[in-house]
């Protein structure tokens, strides 16, 4: 079995073989996206809304141009401008938007949960592109899709995650997929910015940055926020890059062909060193957004083989 | 007044810590007289209890009702209803109103709506500070004269020690109870679960226990330092047992309870984001619920009360961050409770000690107990009877329970209240 879910709300129900079959996919549409003419029809006929109820410009572009390229009628709203504002909830938000009859919701919300609340409320498909601090599951997958490109597979490999575990929903969807693709994890982070009961997701988990790198075969880099940097979680921006930002002389310590990732936007100085972020040979961050494009024209793709399956045997 | 007898039936009795086979007889609204042998003649009404338990009505604390300000939420009418369903005699209501219950014109208005609405009796808390906003202290002497049962800020914290060690102060001087909400509101604040696998799993701002026994641990010293009489309204983790445990042996005047909620749920209930399930504070972990059931068994917990919070739909259909908190219980706390009798881990008359017996006494209620004399404040339950509740036949306005759907053992088949039967069939 593959991945058969109407809706794509997180890792955490995803089989590996669901896994796999996204990733295969999305490995087909990297080819066709780097060729001259790339007009597929997966999403012909189908229109897709994004609601963004956090700012983003880059995740939005992504599933836009996914979305496009597969034929859809893409429609983008930002949500902070328009109904919340009028008091509006987010279940009246939805079957509103619901009654006009989209076949796929793109979602991004602050609070954790709320788009598994919004899949409840609606008939079409919902694909979740980040909520709270719970789950991004597009990214985990362009991310997988990175790695497996880089390295090969995604079973045996040491992947280093490092930064803000605690406020990320970024290293969660990484975590739960890595984990059930058999890839050892280590988190580097200050204990201020590990969540509570992290040890129970089968990591291991460091605070010295050298020793968490040692011998790992890919490090995710994380983005710090500004407002967490201030005295908050950690004591200064110059003490965080000291001791946990990315450079040459820390990435010595992984292996020699390991590489560096980032979901962006990058922090230059911050959590990562400038120049290492433009090595190509080391870094693959630009890849990461070549990738994210192609995985979610996979995600989208099998979601509405999955919802026109749906209605073939509604209506048999 | 007439006399009824209820015969045949399975006494609870929390005084005595005893099950007895026997028969009870109301005269004038009070318990005249309870025996076990041949019941007596001459009563007018004999009711057969078929072997059914009779225990004392419920005294649930900490009720919180609509009235003032959110009566579609809950009125005392339909409050009254629920609670006569439930098996609970005596509601002891929270002042966490809109507007807060601050004042002795708000108290008198409550204590009238509750007489011509409802059937059960209702006891009003009043504030502790005005507006419950910690900062200046609610008019003591004249709500205790209007009828304050005790004084409280419901589950808001009085954050500055020093205001809140001024009202102890003063309360003790009028011999008044305080009822405190252990927590350190610098660590809870926004919080939504209790920090730990779960929360993280599902990406949950949360609190560390660890808040709780804070909490308690300044609460108490501040009984030690002004001698005052303090009940804590919910012990729910493991952590702060010890705390209260020591205050109890030196000799402190504090009790505490725990809400039906974290002793029959834990936090893996939340499951997918379920915001009947959001309750202040958050439900904790496997370990800490069987550290207050055991707490509640060995009596360092004293009352066993529903938390009964009623949310409307539009508050509880929400991202769980941004979801109302609470749970209704007043027509769930005796079935909920009777799952812990079930799996054996609390006798009947132990569940009666902390549902009525305790939160009586501490409350200076004569009601709580089978003896003569008492109020006959009764209720009579079949406690096998099984069920699967559907929330939207239950009483209360609001319909937020966690219990809803759930198997669920344990029917009240009649409340008495002052010796009038106000549920079940005549």
């Amino acid at each position: 079995m593959g991945f058969t879910d109407r809706h794509l709300l997180g890792i955490e129900s995803l089989s590996p073989a669901a896994i796999t079959e996204i990733l295969d996919l999305a490995d087909s549409y990297v080819d066709f996206n780097r060729q001259p003419a790339r007009h597929a029809d997966a999403l012909a006929g189908a229109t897709q809304i994004n609601m963004f109820f956090e700012a983003s410009t880059r995740t939005q572009a992504s599933f836009e141009l996914a979305g496009k390229r597969l034929g859809a009628d893409v429609m983008n709203m930002a949500m902070q401008a328009s109904s919340l504002k009028k008091g509006e909830t987010l279940i009246d938000t939805a079957t509103t938007l619901n009654a006009m009859g989209p076949d796929l919701l793109v979602v991004r919300h602050p609070h954790s949960g709320a788009v598994n609340l919004l899949a409840e409320k609606v008939t079409c498909a919902v694909l979740n592109a980040g909520d709270g601090r719970h789950e991004h599951p597009t990214q985990a997958l362009l991310d997988a899709l990175t790695i497996r490109r880089a390295k090969g597979r995604l079973h045996r490999l040491s992947v280093a995650i490092c930064g803000d575990i605690a406020h990320s929903r970024v290293a969660r969807s990484n975590i739960l997929l890595l984990n059930r693709m058999e890839s050892r994890i280590r988190l580097i982070a200050p204990p201020t910015l590990l969540p509570a009961g992290i040890e129970a997701f089968g990591v291991e988990v460091f605070e010295d940055m050298e020793e968490g790198l040692r011998d790992v075969d890919v490090v995710m880099m994380l983005r710090l926020q500004k407002e967490r940097m201030d005295g908050g979680f950690v004591p200064s921006e110059r003490e965080y890059y000291h001791r946990y930002g990315l450079d040459h002389d820390k990435l010595a310590f992984a292996k020699s062909d390991a590489i560096v990732m980032h979901p962006g936007p990058m922090n230059r100085g911050v959590e990562i060193d400038g120049t290492l972020a433009d090595d190509i040979n080391r870094s693959v961050i630009r890849e990461q957004v070549e990738m994210g494009v192609a995985v979610r024209m996979a995600a989208m793709h099998l979601l509405a083989r999955n919802w026109r399956a749906a209605t073939a045997e509604a209506t048999a | 007044m007439t006399a009824t007898l209820i015969e045949n039936a399975r006494l609870i009795d929390p005084e005595a810590q005893s099950e007895t086979r026997g028969w009870l007889l109301m005269r004038d609204g009070r318990i005249a007289a309870v025996g076990r042998e041949e019941a007596p003649p001459g009563a007018d009404e004999r009711i057969d209890a078929r072997g059914k338990c009779l225990a004392p009505g419920i005294v649930d604390w900490g009720v919180k009702i609509g009235e003032p300000g959110e009566r579609h939420k809950e009125s005392f009418r339909s409050a009254g209803r629920a609670a006569a369903a439930g098996g609970v005699t005596t509601l002891i209501t929270r002042p966490d109103t809109v507007p807060p219950l601050d004042n002795p014109e708000a108290l008198e208005f409550v204590r009238r709506r509750a007489a011509e609405a409802a059937s059960v009796r209702i006891r009003p808390m009043a504030a502790l500070t005005k507006g419950c906003a910690g900062e200046e202290m609610t008019e003591i002497g004249f709500l205790l004269d209007a009828g304050a049962i005790a004084f409280t800020d419901a589950t808001r914290v009085v954050a500055r020690s020093r205001i809140l060690a001024r009202a102890l102060t003063y309360a003790k001087g009028l011999g008044a109870l305080v009822v405190t909400h252990p927590q350190e509101p610098g660590l809870s604040q926004g919080a939504a679960a209790t920090s730990g696998k779960f929360a993280t799993l599902k990406g949950l701002p949360a609190v560390s226990p660890m808040a709780e026994r804070m909490g308690i641990d300044r609460d108490i010293a501040l009984v030690e330092m002004t001698g005052a009489r303090v009940h804590f309204d919910q012990i729910t983790t493991a952590r702060a047992l010890p705390a209260l445990e020591r205050a109890k042996r030196n000799g402190l005047d504090v009790t505490a309870g725990v809400s039906i909620h974290h002793l029959t749920l834990n936090e893996l209930d939340v499951a997918d984001y379920r915001t009947f399930f959001k309750l202040t504070p958050p439900l904790r972990s496997e370990d800490d619920r069987l550290a207050a059931v055991e707490a509640l068994r060995r009596g360092l917990i004293d009352v066993l009360c529903s938390m009964h919070t009623p949310q409307d739909e539009e508050s509880k259909r929400l991202p769980f961050e941004e979801a109302a908190a609470g749970a209704v219980g007043l027509e769930t706390l005796l079935p909920a409770a009777l799952r812990l009798f079930h799996a054996g881990q609390l006798t009947l008359p132990e569940l009666f000690r902390a549902m009525a017996l305790n939160p009586a006494r501490r409350l200076g209620l004569e009601a709580g107990t089978l003896g003569e004399g008492a109020p006959a404040d009764l209720v009579l339950f079949d406690p096998d009877a099984p069920f699967v509740l559907d929330r939207w036949t239950m009483h209360s306005k609001s319909k937020n329970t966690p219990f809803d759907g759930a198997r669920l053992q344990g029917r009240v088949l009649g409340t008495w209240v002052g010796g009038r039967r106000i549920h079940g069939e005549a």
